[in-house]
């Protein structure tokens, strides 16, 4: 698919991660619009997967270790048609299967039940490792944050994937993604308990790394190409974002780690992610009629 | 037939089961010479994995072979593997995903090792979990079929294992079913419940006090959770004394579970007999003595609490 294709479903999901999270009340925008653009080039131009067979066997598998960016899946998952979009308003409701960190029992598409960090990594090799056990030719995507990577499993699992499955069943159907926008829920990583030399160490575990700007469509399908094309090993993607990207006040500020945008915030951050100036506004609203029902739905929100 | 450890009839099993279900796969964490799963890793090394000293990772890997539709064992001491509770929670029970969580050298009667290799605290933790049925078998007869069940059984499932031997126990002709007790032993005067390697000790127990004219009734409480709450009832309605003997923290073990139910149904007069405070070094008859956990402290504790 083309980038700006691509681009555009993107700018797309990070409306709808806005929209819902306006509706919630609560939630993470930042980690959710850093991580969109991989999200969306994994579902809408890498992965074998059918929304009306979510559980076909050979089926591609993603798992996002980083369960609180969430609504980036939900909003994906809509656009490829999973669940009806009006559904994305029920996030973190009571009875919704959109819970506030995915749970794969209600709904599917989602893989693993993630949220506590640390451990979407180690299903993820189990997933690879079984899918090269019955010949399915499937292929793990993993998701993982930068602040998520601070847990221990995580290194228990990287010190394991280039060596479980060895010699007839190597973990080369799986690709992890490291989501590094450099903010989590107290600070920037640095302040907290810094990475660096993040690469080196994955390199040093024996994966094959692979570096690049998490918001370029180009960049990512390269990158996913050359993974793919590794053998014997998984491969690790060091995928550069900006927390909260599109929406300026949102990103690098880790007060937007984990708060959801009120309904005025949300309609203003919408509009910074569509481009539009603040006196081209209500001509664009005029014009576009599906951003209109979701900006005034938005001031309804307001106003209750 | 001779006293056997629960873990070495488990690896039996697994050898047998594996022959028949190629989804059957075993994970360990360095230590499969004793949850007994060598065995399995050398006949079948395909589907054998050893994770290293990495208990979480293993246990995660185990929940996405279980989404692949595998059958994996995770496998290493209660106490280690149980330690990994978050993993075992978030990536087994929430995720539902169909892994037999295995559990070895349950309790102080590992002896000499001491306090840090003793799974003390499992069936509390495993218990706090909605959808982790929670098995212990008695004898060599009771684990195969126990070990069978957890194969059949759709969902995770954790299994507790001795490192000791055990004499057997289980009557001619013995089923497992989960939430069924085996009534060992018929009384009126008390019941004794024991679990694994505490059952025949306190079947030994019951014939003690039948000598001196207490009639003592035995179950053996295999299926931890659920309880065979029908039975449970019935009998501490008969005998109206209950005594419960585990390897295992009085805190949110057998005797817990026990106590919340009849504390819940039928508050009947209970004794929980179970390792108080930290386990240490010792041989395991001295610390079962120590403890309480033998046949004779059953006895002395039942006469006291009937005040016979």
């Amino acid at each position: 698919m083309e980038e700006t294709r691509l681009a555009a479903i993107a700018r797309e999901c990070r409306v709808q991660i806005i929209r819902m999270l306006a509706h919630a009340g609560s939630g993470h925008p930042g980690g959710s619009l850093s991580v969109i653009d991989v999200v969306v080039n994994l579902m809408f131009d890498r992965m074998r997967h059918d929304p009306r067979e979510p559980h076909r066997s050979d089926r591609d598998r993603l798992v996002l270790g980083k369960g609180h960016a969430v609504p980036a899946l939900y909003a994906a998952m809509a656009r490829a048609g999973y669940f009806a979009e009006s559904q994305l308003l029920t996030l973190r409701k009571l009875g919704s299967p959109l819970q506030g960190h995915p749970d794969r029992s209600v709904l599917p598409g989602i893989e693993a039940a993630t949220g506590s960090l640390g451990q979407g990594l180690s299903i993820s090799l189990g997933l690879a490792l079984g899918a090269k056990l019955s010949g399915s030719g499937a292929r793990v995507y993993c998701i993982v944050g930068d602040g998520e990577i601070q847990e221990g499993q995580v290194w228990e699992a990287a010190m394991a994937a280039p060596k479980l499955g060895q010699p007839a069943h190597p973990l080369d159907n799986l690709v992890v993604i490291l989501d590094y926008n450099k903010v989590q829920l107290d600070d920037f990583v640095k302040n907290i308990l810094d990475l660096e030399p993040v690469i080196a160490k994955w390199q040093a575990f024996g994966w094959p790394v692979i570096e690049i700007d998490g918001h370029d469509h180009g960049q990512i399908a390269k990158a996913l190409d050359q993974a793919e094309a590794t053998r014997g090993v998984p491969a690790f993607i060091v995928a550069h974002t900006v927390k909260g990207k599109g929406v300026s006040f949102m990103e690098n500020n880790p007060e937007w780690h984990g708060k959801a945008p009120k309904p005025a915030e949300a309609v203003t951050a919408i509009r910074h992610i569509l481009g539009i100036s603040e006196p081209a506004w209500d001509e664009y609203l005029a014009a576009e009629t599906s951003a209109r029902a979701i900006v005034d739905e938005l001031r309804a929100l307001d106003r209750k | 037939m001779p006293a056997k450890a629960s873990r070495a009839a488990f690896g039996e099993a697994l050898l047998e089961l594996g022959a028949a279900d190629t989804r059957i796969v075993t994970l360990d964490a360095d230590l499969s010479k004793s949850t007994m799963t060598a065995g399995f890793a050398k006949k079948f090394p395909e589907r054998a994995f050893n994770l290293g000293i990495a208990e979480a990772n293993m246990i995660g890997v185990g929940a996405g072979l279980a989404l692949s539709g595998r059958i994996p064992f995770v496998c290493s001491f209660a106490c280690f593997v149980v330690g990994r509770f978050e993993t075992i929670r978030m990536s087994v029970a929430y995720t539902n995903a169909n892994v037999k969580i295995v559990g070895t050298h349950a309790g102080i009667a590992i002896g000499e090792d001491g306090y840090s290799q003793m799974g003390l605290e499992d069936i509390a933790c495993i218990r706090a979990l909605p959808n982790v049925p929670i098995v212990q078998p008695a004898d060599e007869v009771e684990t195969r079929q126990a070990i069978a069940y957890a194969v059949a059984h759709d969902g995770p499932l954790y299994l507790r294992l001795t490192r000791q031997n055990l004499e057997p126990v289980s009557p001619a002709g013995y089923r497992f079913a989960l939430g069924r007790w085996a009534e060992l032993r018929r009384g009126h005067d008390v019941t004794l419940i024991g679990t694994g390697g505490t059952v025949f000790n306190c079947v030994e127990a019951a014939r003690r006090l039948e000598a001196d004219g207490v009639s003592a009734e035995v179950l053996n409480a295999a299926s931890i959770k659920p309880l065979h709450e029908e039975l449970l009832l019935r009998s501490a309605g008969k005998t109206g004394h209950v005594v419960t003997v585990e390897d295992h923290s009085p805190a949110g073990g057998l005797g817990g579970a026990v106590a919340e139910v009849l504390g819940e149904w039928l508050p009947t007069p209970l004794k929980r007999l179970a390792v108080r405070g930290f386990g240490e070094s010792g041989t395991p008859a001295a610390l079962y003595a120590k403890h309480g956990l033998d046949a004779s402290g059953i006895v002395a504790a039942v006469r006291k609490f009937l005040n016979r």
